[in-house]
Formats: structure tokens, sequence, C-alpha cells
């Protein structure tokens, strides 16, 4: 391929308007999802310094550089941001966005006008974030959870940030609704529901999570605000209210968020194995039921985050079980991507790596997390930094590792430009190593008793804590190599073929980059994705 | 569902010159289908109230009792009739305009947006006349007032707030839909829009039907 075809790519032609303002006006779903792409990772950045700064605290005993109340700032800002403005949003509308109508065969989403939009109302609630850390009386302090009744009574900025929640709410719910309608009615001619490649049926599943819960947490951030305005008294217990109620409204949209954060995550990595491993996925039927199923049963095990908050001795129970369900699907994923590498021909490419990270990772959070769902073991690590670990390795190990092998993996085929793969290499081993060791050891001083949340600890926790900030350190430089070697390659990179890794899914099929309208003609499918010979 | 005949996306005709613009495509089933799947959000933004509701009621019987009393059942039935009544007219003037009978529909059209505003003004009398009694959230009277009272009238006052901002979003989706049926962009042959806007309605109509037993009736 030539350079032509970044000439006639939907980078240089897009609509009426030039420059600058014919992305910010554009519906085409690539350069949204490329505007996503920009923001999310400019706050990941954001929230990534704030994490660091919190365990450059963390390393010594002691009050070093921030006051507990700063620290308490610090931590909830960091959560804000990566949770409702990175990983929620995240492969969702940046892949799901560049990429899902591409593989369904198709020109653009259902509402190409209403996804435009909803990046707009995304930007809206990042501004409102990033406004409740400098107006009135400082950050909000509650942490990203917003518990009452302490987030009725704090007196920093929490309306603020409780509105920007409410907002990008809005802005996931209308991405969701927009990958529902376009899946059910813009798959290409005989792309049956079971010829669809994977990442558009996670990303389904994701969708339907997004449009039947949020809506719950949209009205309880609601009536938090109204408490606050008006003393209303919904979860304040001095004037009748009951804080345990909005831990249960707030769980029941916040876990099934924890699966629109993974099941893209896993859909990526389930294109990645069989391109890599040119084999035709095992049990395709599995992994795309398994992901409905996670979405389903994902809906009902909120409980498990309250175990210790006061629940009746049934309900604990019936939500054990539960989450001891939902990690039923996730273990028939990973069996099956194991399955599909089995007697493959793998090629050792940087988004493979990337792949492989993921599921080792996401294996040890998936692992950790059944403790943390049991009853009994519960009680001992509840609130304590095992929690802090688990959690971190599925988003940011599960996760953050799927969106680094997204990047890698649809990079040549966003840019026409190939990365250097002996850095890209590199970086991948240089983030796994700083991740596991700033994380790692979270698990054990965890179980030894250090609580979450807390800015001083006692001497014995020491030596964990120091460890896991110099893995932050190296986790940093992994990303500084990542960034350089990426940015660079967007410009300079050498120009590659339309299909770099011999995908068989229609993205590959088509100009690296897309043309605007994707497809010159809508193609006709006739066999299943990944009918590697 | 009714599907229009030039509807099917699957035939999208080949675009001649596919480097100039996106070319508009018309899905009305996929348009329906979306503003279904948005009603269904919405329920669920008031299903976090009803169950908030449903958590005090069982709680604070007694006061939730005795508090409902203090509603003005006569407007509650009166704006309950108001929205039944505009519910039939959105849905005549659908028909209409499949009838072909544009003047009609903006006739019909014209009548359900007065009849949200009489709802609203209603509503202004209501909760001015509590507002006379000092009784709304925030006031000190609220505050002294059982705490089922307290509770009570907090959910009276966010759930019809919140259901009157619909009326109100429901009220702008109707004008424009209006505006475009009198431009004729809405018209007997493309008139989803209508359609989604009438659903929207119905929408508003249906959480009120809810609303009005459990604050206004069970006393």
């Amino acid at each position: 391929m030539e350079y032509s075809a970044i000439e006639n790519s939907y980078f240089k032609i897009g609509n009426k308007h030039k420059g600058l303002l014919g992305w910010l006006t554009s519906t085409d779903h690539k350069r949204i999802g490329l505007m996503y792409m920009y923001a999310i990772i400019s706050f990941f950045f954001i929230g990534g310094i704030l994490g660091g700064v919190m365990r450059t605290e963390l390393a010594r005993p002691g009050q070093d550089f921030l006051s507990a109340q700063t620290y308490n700032a610090v931590f909830t800002v960091h959560g804000v941001i990566m949770i409702f403005l990175v990983v929620i949003p995240g492969l969702a509308a940046v892949f799901g966005n560049l990429f899902m109508p591409i593989m369904i065969g198709a020109r653009d989403v259902s509402f190409p006008k209403l996804n435009l939009f909803s990046f707009y109302i995304y930007m809206l609630g990042a501004v409102l974030a990033v406004i409740s850390l400098f107006i009135g009386k400082g950050a909000p302090d509650t942490g990203w959870t917003f518990y009452a009744p302490y987030s009725t009574q704090s007196g920093t900025n929490v309306i603020a940030a409780v509105l920007a929640a409410f907002v990008l709410g809005f802005s996931s719910i209308l991405t969701g609704l927009n990958f529902i309608v376009t899946i059910h009615r813009l798959r290409a001619p005989g792309m049956t529901w079971f010829k669809m490649p994977l990442f558009p049926w996670s990303l389904y599943a994701t969708a339907w999570i997004q449009l039947l819960a949020t809506p719950i947490v949209g009205i309880t951030l609601l009536m938090l605000v109204a408490e606050r305005l008006f003393k209303i008294g919904f979860f304040d217990p001095n004037l009748g209210g009951d804080p345990i109620l909005f831990q249960h409204l707030f769980w029941i949209y916040s876990h099934p968020a924890v699966y629109v954060m993974i099941l893209p995550a896993m859909g990526v990595i389930t294109e990645i194995i069989p391109t890599f491993a040119k084999r035709k996925v095992y049990g395709y039927k599995a992994i795309a039921l398994s992901s409905v199923a996670i979405a389903a049963v994902g809906y009902l095990v909120w409980g498990h985050h309250m175990y210790t908050a006061g629940m009746s001795g049934t309900a604990r129970w019936v939500f054990s079980f539960l989450t001891f369900i939902v990690a039923v699907p996730s273990a028939i994923k990973v069996f099956n991507w194991i399955s599909t590498m089995y007697k493959g021909s793998i090629s050792l490419e940087p988004p493979f790596y990337f792949a492989m990270a993921f599921i080792f990772n996401f294996m040890i959070g998936g692992l950790t997390g059944l403790i943390l769902g049991s009853l009994a073991t519960n009680i001992h690590v509840h609130d304590t930094s095992f929690v802090v670990a688990h959690f971190h390795y599925i988003v940011f190990g599960g996760m953050g590792f799927a969106f680094l092998a997204a990047l890698h993996y649809w990079f040549p085929k966003i840019y026409g430009r190939m990365y250097n793969h002996k850095m890209a290499n590199w970086s991948c081993v240089i983030i796994f190593i700083g991740f596991t060791t700033l994380y790692f050891p979270l698990f054990i001083i965890g179980l030894q008793g250090m609580p979450r949340r807390y800015f001083d600890y006692l001497p014995q926790f020491q030596t964990g804590h120091f460890i896991s900030t110099i893995g932050a350190f190296i986790l940093g430089l992994g990303f500084l190599l990542i960034f350089i070697n990426l940015v660079r390659s967007a410009k300079k990179g050498k120009i590659t073929t339309s299909n770099p890794w011999g995908g068989l899914t229609l993205e590959w099929q088509i100009p690296s980059p897309p043309t605007v309208e994707n497809f010159e003609e809508i193609p006709v499918i006739t066999e299943g994705p990944y009918e590697y010979k | 569902m009714r599907q229009q005949p030039k509807t099917s996306n699957q035939k999208l005709e080949t675009i001649m010159n596919h480097s100039i613009t996106h070319t508009e495509h018309r899905d009305d089933l996929g348009a329906k289908m979306g503003m279904w799947l948005f009603i269904f959000t919405e329920l669920l933004l008031f299903g976090g109230l009803f169950i908030v509701y449903a958590v005090y009621r069982s709680q604070y019987p007694d006061d939730f009792q005795i508090a409902a009393t203090q509603l003005n059942t006569f407007i509650g039935t009166l704006n309950t009739i108001i929205l039944l009544v505009s519910s039939m007219t959105v849905a005549m003037s659908i028909t209409a305009l499949q009838k072909g009978n544009k003047k009609l529909t903006i006739y019909l059209l014209g009548i359900t947006i007065l009849f949200a505003i009489i709802f609203l003004v209603n509503k202004y009398f209501e909760w001015g006349a509590k507002f006379h009694h000092h009784l709304y959230p925030g006031s000190e009277l609220m505050l002294t007032l059982k705490r089922g009272e307290l509770l009570f009238f907090s959910l009276y006052y966010f759930m019809t707030g919140l259901h009157a901002l619909h009326i109100v979003v429901g009220m702008v989706i109707l004008i424009v839909v209006l505006l475009k049926v009198k431009s004729g962009k809405i018209n007997n042959t493309d008139f989803v829009l209508l359609e989604n806007g009438g659903l929207y309605w119905h929408l508003v109509d249906l959480i009120w039907i809810f609303l009005f037993p459990l604050l206004y009736l069970i006393t």
C-alpha cells in the first residue's frame, strides 16, 4: 500500500469543514473514536500522575509531602478520573467507535449525530470533573464511591464531582443505545448473529449493561445532590435516611460497571489471539454467549461489596453464590483463549505479548476476586489494600493491558503506519514488570492488615509499600516508552499494508487507514469471522 | 412495529462519490428501536425512585399514610385526566398524518402542547400552595416533621419535580415535531420523528400513572 491510502483516508477527507473544525463537527465514527482516544489518554495521564503522587507519599510511613486531607482528595480524584473518564468509556468509546461498525460491515453507527453528541456530553462531564478540583472549598474527598452520609456532609466540592459522574453516565447510556441499534440493524448481509466477530459481541453485551444499569446510579447521584442542597434525608441517618440504601443503589450500577470495563477488553483479546495463532477461535459460541451471561449475572452480584456493611445472612450467601457463578463464564473465556492457541502457528508480535500479559493479570485478578467474593475470607481482607490490588489487577492489568493490546493491534489500521516492534516489545516487558512490582505487594500487605485509603501506616508495611512505589516508577517509564514509540510512529512510522497481521475480520480487508465510507460496497458475508486455513 | 417501505439499510445504495460526506441513510425501525431503548432507561431512572419509595413506605407506613392526606387529590386527578387525554391527542395526530391530514395533525399536536401547559400550571398552583404553607425541601417546617413525613414530602417533590422536567422536555420535543410537520419535513411518508415524539409523550404519561396512586391515592 502506498502513501495514497493515507491521502484518501478519513484523516484527510472529512466533512465540509476543514482542519480542527472538521474533526469537531464530524459524525464519522472513526474520527469520533480518535477524539475519544486522545481525550481518554490525556485523562489517563492525569489520573496516572495522581496515582504516582499517592504512591510516592506512601513510600515511607508518616507524612511526607501530602497532608491527610490532600491525600483524601488525591485518591478521590484519581478514582473519579480513572473510573468515569477513562476505563468506563475506554475500550467501547475508542475502539468500539473506531472498529465496531467496520467489523460488522457498516458505513457508520445507526445514529452518527447522537454519537457526536455523546462525545460532547462526555467532554462536558470531563469539564465538570476538572472544575470540581478548583472551585469552592477544594477537591472532593469522599472516595469515588461517594458513600453517604459522609458525601452528604463533606464541605468539599462533592456536587460538581457527582454531577460530572451523572453527565458521564448519560454519555455512556447514549453510546450503548447507539451500539445496540447498530448491531441489530446494520450488520452486513449474510452476517448472522453467530457470524459476527467477537469484539462486537462483547460490545453488544456491554451496551446492555450501560443501558440498564447506568440510570440507577444517575438517579442515585441526583438524590445525593438533592440531599446536599435541601437536607432531604434519603441517606442521612440523622434525618431518617439509610446509608446502606445508598450503597445498594450505588453498587447496582457500579458493579456492572466493572463489566462495562472488562467485557470489551475480553473482546479485544478474543480478536487478537486467533489472528496471531492463525487458528479458528475455539468455542466461538461459548465465548459469544459467555459475554451475555457475564452481563446478565453481573447485574445481580452487587451485594458482594457490602458484606460487612449490614445485610441479612440470606442476602449475603445469595450474593456470594452469584459472585461465584459469574466467575464461570469468565473462566470459559480464558480456557477458550488458551485452547485457541493450542497447535496454532503463533507469531510473536507486540499485540500478542500484551494479550498474554492480559491473560496472566486477569487470572490473578479473577482468582483473588473469588477470595473477596466468599463470605468468610472477605471479612479478613475487606477494605484492605488486598481489594486495591485485586481491583487494579482486573481494571489495569486487565482492561488497561487490553487497551494497550488493542492500541498496538489496530495502530497500523488507524494511522496506516507501523510502530517499532522491538521498542513495543520492550515497553510491554517493562510495563508488565512495573505493574507486577506495583500491585503484587499490595496483596501481601493487604493480607497482613494494611487498610486501603490510609495515608499513613505501621512500620511493618513499609517494605511492601516501598517496593510498590518502585513499581510505580518502572510503570511510568514503560508508559513513556510506549508514548514515544507510538507518537513518533503515528507521524513518521513506516507505511504499512492494509493487513499487516494477516487478520480475517472485515477491518483488515479495507485500506489502512480506512476511507471515509469504510466500504466502497457493503460486503456480503458467507462464513464465520475466524476461518483460518 | 411497522416497517416503512424504503428503509432497508442492508441495501444501501452504492455511494457514487464516497469522498465527500456521509450519506444520510434512513432506518425507521432502527430509529424506533433507539427510542424504545431510551424509554427503558427513563423507566429505570424512575425505577430507582420507586425502590426508595418502597423502602421508606415499608419503614414508615404510618407517616406516609398521614402525609399523603395532605396532597390535593383534586388537582392530582385533574392532571391525570389531562395527561391521559393528551396521550390520546398525540396518538390521533399520528393517525391524522398517516391519512395525509397535515392541518389536523398540527391542530392535534397544538392541543397536546396546550394540555402540557395546563398540567404545568396546575402543578404550579399545587406546589405554590405547599410553599405558601412553608412545606418545601429545605424549609424549617420540613425539618420539624416526623422522619417518615419528611421523606414522603421530599419524595413527592423529587418525583413530581423530575416528572415535571420530563413534561417540559416532552413539550420541547413536541414543539420541534410540530414545526417539522409544518415545514413538511415530517410528512405522511416519513413520520418516524412524530412517532418517537409520541412515544416519549406516552412515557411521560405512563410514569404519571404510577406516581398518581403512589403519592395521592394511598391514604
